[in-house]
C-alpha cells in the first residue's frame, strides 16, 4: 500500500484541531484504497490553509498562485491524461480570487477532481469573510456584519453543467472519504465542497453547527435527476452531504480536445520532427 | 532609399482588403522583391482601412508613406491619406472600372487585376492562383471572380508598364507575416501547448497555432481570461509539455504575477507580447514599442528573464525558437516581443534551414532521492516531470527548501535566491549577439530593436555613407558588456525608438552606462516611414 506520507519530517502549520486534518486523514485512505501511484499523482493547489495540504501529503503537487489552482491542474492533464489530477484549495482560494477558472472549468468538464475545503472564513489573512460566509457575520473588516449574499457553490456547478457534484464534512473521516473515492472515480470534472470548521476564526459556524445543519442523503437514491440535485442544492437552511449529482458518459475535456481525437498520445512524450518544419518552409 | 514602387488600396472593413493582399502578395512575390503592410482602424465593420504594397528592386521590410498608385474602394478614404498624396500619385476610383458593364465596378477581383496587369505578371498563373485561394467556396463564384480578374487584368495590361527589375528567381524567398514567422519559430522550439485571452496584435499567433495544431501535435485553448492562460501555460511545462502565451501589453499585465511564479517555481514559460499603443485600450489596431519596459519589470520580486525582439522575419522565427530552448534550458520567464507592425507586415524570409538542437528536452528521468531544486554552481536543477521516473516533483510559489517544501528558513531563502539569480551568468553566455549593418568602423551609432529593423537596414544600405552604422540588437534583457565595442567606437550614438520615451535607450545607459546623443522617437501608433526615418537621422547625423 502506498504510505503518502514523507521520508522526511513535516510540520504541518494547521491550528490544533482544525478540520484540514480530518480531510487530510480522509484523501490519503481514499487514494490508499483506490491504489493511485503517488509518482503519477499531482496536485494543483493555490495559496491557503486548505492549499497547504500537497504539502502534506507525498505525491507531485504544483503550489501556484492564490486562486490558479484549476489552470493548472487543466493543462496539466491535457498535457499528460496518464496522470490523476487533484485541485484543492479553500472557499476563498477557489470561490473568490479563482471564481472564473471555477466558472470555466466547470463547462470544460476536464477529467479533474477539485476538492475545496469550505469553512465559510478566510483562514491564512486571519478572519475576513469569504464568498461563502453568511450574512451578518462579523469580521475584523465586515465589522457590522456580511451583507453580501454567500455563493452557492453546490448550485452553480449543477448549472453549469458539472457532471460530479458532491458534498463533504471534515467531521466524518469516513463518509468523507466515500465520496472523495467516488470523486476520483468519475471520468469527468468531479467537485466536492467539502465543509469544515475553522477553530480560529468561524465560531459561528463550528463543528456543532454543522452537525446540526447538514444531513446524509440516500445512497440508494437516483443521483442523475438533476431537479432534485437543483432542489437539494438550493436547501441551504440544512446542508444535504453526499454525492447530490453525478451524470456518466459526458465526454472529458480530454476526449473531446481535437489533437486526442485521433491520437491518445499525451503531447508530452510526442516527438517534434524539424523536418517538418524545414518543410513548411520551403513550401 | 531603395527605389520602389508604393500601392496603397483604401477601402472599408469587410470590403475584402485583406482577400486582395493575400493574393496580391503571393502573386507578386514569385516575381519581384514585395512587402505590404495594413493599417486598420479598431472596428468589423465600415471606417476606412489601406494596404500598403512596396514593390522594391531589393529585399524589403519597411514602409513607403509616399503612394505612387492609390486604388480607392470607396470614396471616404481620400481626406486620410491627403498628406501620403504627391503631385506623382495615379490615384483611381471605382469609376475607372465602371466602363465594362458586364462586371460589377467594386469587385476586388478587378482591381486586383488591373495592379496585376499594369506590373505585367504572368496572368495565368494568377489565375491559378485565385482558383486555389477560392478552392472551398462554388465553382460558379470561383468562374466568376476569375472573369472578373481578366477583366480588371487587360485594363491594367494596357497601362504603361512599371520598370521593374526582377528577382533572382521564382521561389527564392518564403511569402509571410511577422506572425506566422514567430509561429513557424514556436514550432520549431517544440511548442505542443498554447493557451491565450485574443487580444489584438497577440490573436494572429493564436490562431495560427490552431490552423496548425493537428498537422504538428499543438494542445490550444482559449482561456477564460489572461490569468488563466499563463498559468495554463506553466502547468503544461510543468508536467512536460512546452507553452507559449500569446497577448498584448493589456492582457500581459493581468499575467505579471504568473510571470513570477514561473520564475519562483523554476517552471520555464514562453510569453508572445505584441505591443500596441497604450495605456490602458489605447489605440488596439495601431503599433508601438512601449511595454519594454513592462516586460523587463514585470513580476515581484528579483529573478532572472531574457527578452527577445525579432525585427527582421528571419529572427522571428529563429528567436521564436531559441525562445523554447532558452526557457527549457534555464527554467525562466523568456519574452518574445514583438508590435502590432512587425505580425502584421508581410515580406519575404531567406528559406532557412532549422537545426534541431532546439528540441531536444532538458528533462531528467527522476529516481525516489530526487529533489526539484537541487542546490549547484550553475543554479540550474536538473528538472524531472510527473511520471518520469520514481521521484516526486514538488514545485512551490512559496520560499522553499531543495524538496520544494515551505521554507522560512532565512538561509535557506538566501541560497535559493542566489541560486535563481545565477542562473543569469550562464544565459549570459548565450547572449544573442546583435547584428551590426554597416562599416564596424563607425563614427555614428544608430542603435534599434524589434520592428524598426527593416526601415534603419534600409537606410545604412542606401545612404552608403563610411561613418554611420546601425545596430540592431536582437535580445534586449539582460543586455551584454560585448555590446560596449560598439558604442566606445561612435562619437554620437542615436537611438530609434516607437515610443515616447526611448525605453531600450534607457536600459542601455543603465545598464552598459553608455551615453546617449540623440534619441529620435515616434508614437503617434504608426510605424516609422522610410521617408521619415530618413528626415529625422539626417536632423540628427
Amino acid at each position: 500500500m502506498h504510505s503518502y506520507e514523507s521520508d522526511f519530517p513535516i510540520d504541518i502549520a494547521w491550528c490544533p484541531g482544525c478540520g484540514n486534518f480530518g480531510i487530510r486523514t480522509a484523501l490519503i485512505q481514499a487514494l490508499q484504497e483506490l491504489s493511485i501511484d503517488p509518482t503519477l499523482l499531482v496536485f494543483a493547489a493555490g495559496i491557503g490553509q486548505a492549499a497547504k495540504m500537497p504539502q502534506y501529503v507525498n505525491a507531485n503537487y504544483f503550489n501556484g498562485l492564490h486562486g490558479r489552482a484549476l489552470p493548472v491542474a487543466l493543462a496539466i492533464k491535457a498535457s499528460n491524461p496518464k496522470l490523476t489530477v487533484i485541485a484543492e484549495g479553500g472557499d476563498g482560494d477557489m470561490y473568490g480570487e479563482g471564481g472564473n477558472h471555477f466558472i470555466h472549468n466547470i463547462r470544460r468538464n476536464p477529467d479533474i477532481t477539485h476538492l475545496v475545503h469550505d469553512n465559510m472564513v478566510y483562514g491564512l489573512t486571519k478572519g475576513q469573510a469569504s464568498p461563502t460566509s453568511q450574512i451578518g457575520f462579523v469580521t475584523s473588516v465586515q465589522v457590522d456584519g456580511v451583507i453580501n449574499v454567500p455563493i452557492n457553490p453546490l448550485a452553480l456547478a449543477l448549472t453549469l453543467g458539472a457532471t460530479f457534484v458532491g458534498r463533504a464534512f471534515s467531521g466524518d473521516i469516513p463518509e468523507t472519504k466515500e465520496i472523495i473515492k467516488a470523486a476520483l472515480q468519475h471520468r469527468g470534472y468531479a467537485f466536492v465542497d467539502i465543509l469544515q470548521p475553522c477553530v480560529s476564526f468561524n465560531k459561528i459556524n463550528n463543528f456543532g453547527w454543522y452537525k446540526s445543519h447538514s444531513y446524509y442523503l440516500d445512497q440508494t437514491r437516483n443521483t442523475e435527476d438533476i431537479n432534485q440535485a437543483f432542489a437539494l442544492a438550493q436547501d441551504t437552511r440544512k446542508m444535504a452531504l453526499g454525492i447530490l449529482y453525478q451524470s456518466k458518459g459526458r465526454p472529458t475535456y480530454e476526449d473531446e480536445v481535437n489533437i486526442y481525437k485521433e491520437d491518445a498520445t499525451p503531447i508530452v512524450s510526442r516527438l517534434r520532427d524539424i523536418k517538418g518544419i524545414n518543410a513548411f518552409i520551403q513550401t | 532609399m531603395q527605389n520602389s514602387i508604393t500601392i496603397v488600396l483604401s477601402g472599408e472593413a469587410g470590403q475584402g482588403l485583406q482577400t486582395i493582399e493575400d493574393l496580391l502578395t503571393k502573386a507578386i512575390s514569385d516575381s519581384y522583391y514585395i512587402f505590404s503592410a495594413s493599417e486598420v482602424m479598431s472596428r468589423v465593420r465600415g471606417g476606412n482601412n489601406t494596404v500598403t504594397f512596396r514593390i522594391s528592386e531589393e529585399k524589403v521590410f519597411s514602409f513607403r508613406y509616399e503612394i505612387d498608385f492609390l486604388f480607392l474602394l470607396n470614396d471616404h478614404g481620400l481626406s486620410r491619406l491627403k498628406q501620403r498624396i504627391t503631385p506623382n500619385t495615379r490615384i483611381f476610383d471605382q469609376d475607372k472600372f465602371a466602363g465594362d458593364k458586364s462586371v460589377p465596378k467594386d469587385s476586388n477581383m478587378i482591381i486586383l487585376g488591373f495592379i496585376c496587369g499594369m506590373i505585367g505578371l504572368d496572368k495565368s498563373a494568377v489565375v491559378d492562383l485565385i482558383k486555389s485561394h477560392f478552392s472551398s467556396k462554388a465553382a460558379e463564384r470561383i468562374s466568376e471572380n476569375e472573369r472578373e480578374f481578366i477583366v480588371g487584368f487587360d485594363q491594367g495590361f494596357a497601362e504603361p508598364r512599371l520598370n521593374l527589375i526582377k528577382s533572382s528567381k521564382n521561389g527564392t524567398y518564403k511569402l509571410l507575416d511577422g506572425t506566422q514567422a514567430v509561429g513557424i519559430g514556436a514550432l520549431a522550439g517544440g511548442c505542443n501547448f498554447v493557451a491565450a485571452y485574443p487580444m489584438s496584435p497577440g490573436t494572429g499567433l493564436l490562431t495560427f497555432m490552431a490552423d496548425h495544431a493537428i498537422d504538428y501535435g499543438v494542445l490550444v485553448e482559449q482561456a477564460e481570461d489572461e490569468i488563466a492562460a499563463i498559468n495554463m501555460v506553466i502547468g503544461a511545462w510543468y508536467a512536460g509539455a512546452r507553452g507559449l502565451v500569446t497577448t498584448s501589453g493589456g492582457g500581459f499585465s493581468l499575467m505579471q504575477e504568473a510571470v513570477s511564479l514561473a520564475a519562483m517555481t523554476e517552471t520555464p514559460c514562453v510569453i508572445h507580447v505584441g505591443q500596441r499603443p497604450g495605456p490602458a485600450t489605447g489605440l488596439p489596431t495601431r503599433t508601438e514599442q512601449s511595454d519594454l519596459n513592462l516586460v523587463v519589470y514585470s513580476g515581484q520580486g528579483e529573478f532572472p528573464r531574457i527578452v527577445l525582439a525579432p525585427g527582421s522575419l528571419e529572427d522571428g522565427v529563429l528567436l521564436s525558437q531559441k525562445a523554447f530552448y532558452f526557457a527549457d534550458k534555464y527554467q525562466i520567464p523568456v519574452f518574445i516581443l514583438t508590435d502590432q507592425f512587425y505580425l502584421d507586415a508581410k515580406g519575404q524570409m531567406e528559406r532557412l534551414t532549422l537545426r534541431e538542437d532546439a528540441l531536444r528536452q532538458q528533462i531528467v528521468k527522476t529516481d525516489q532521492d530526487y529533489q526539484r531544486y537541487t542546490l549547484n554552481a550553475s543554479g540550474i536543477s536538473p528538472r524531472g516531470i510527473p511520471g518520469n521516473g520514481t521521484g516526486f516533483i514538488k514545485a512551490d510559489s512559496d520560499e522553499h527548501d531543495e524538496h520544494g517544501m515551505i521554507t522560512e528558513d532565512f538561509e535557506m531563502r538566501i541560497k535559493m535566491n542566489d541560486k535563481r539569480l545565477r542562473k543569469e551568468n550562464g544565459l549570459l553566455e548565450e547572449y544573442v549577439s546583435a547584428e551590426l549593418i554597416g562599416p564596424s568602423e563607425h563614427r555614428h551609432l544608430i542603435v534599434g530593436w524589434g520592428s524598426t529593423y527593416g526601415v534603419l537596414k534600409e537606410f545604412i544600405n542606401t545612404r552608403k555613407t563610411a561613418d554611420t552604422a546601425f545596430l540592431n540588437i536582437k535580445q534586449v534583457y539582460p543586455l551584454h558588456s560585448e555590446l560596449l565595442p560598439y558604442f566606445k567606437k561612435a562619437q554620437s550614438v542615436t537611438v530609434v525608438e516607437n515610443n515616447a520615451k526611448g525605453q531600450l535607450a534607457d536600459l542601455l545607459v543603465l545598464k552598459l552606462g553608455v551615453r546617449i546623443a540623440n534619441r529620435v522617437l515616434k508614437y503617434s501608433g504608426e510605424p516609422f516611414s522610410i521617408e521619415e526615418i530618413e528626415k529625422r537621422l539626417l536632423e540628427v547625423l
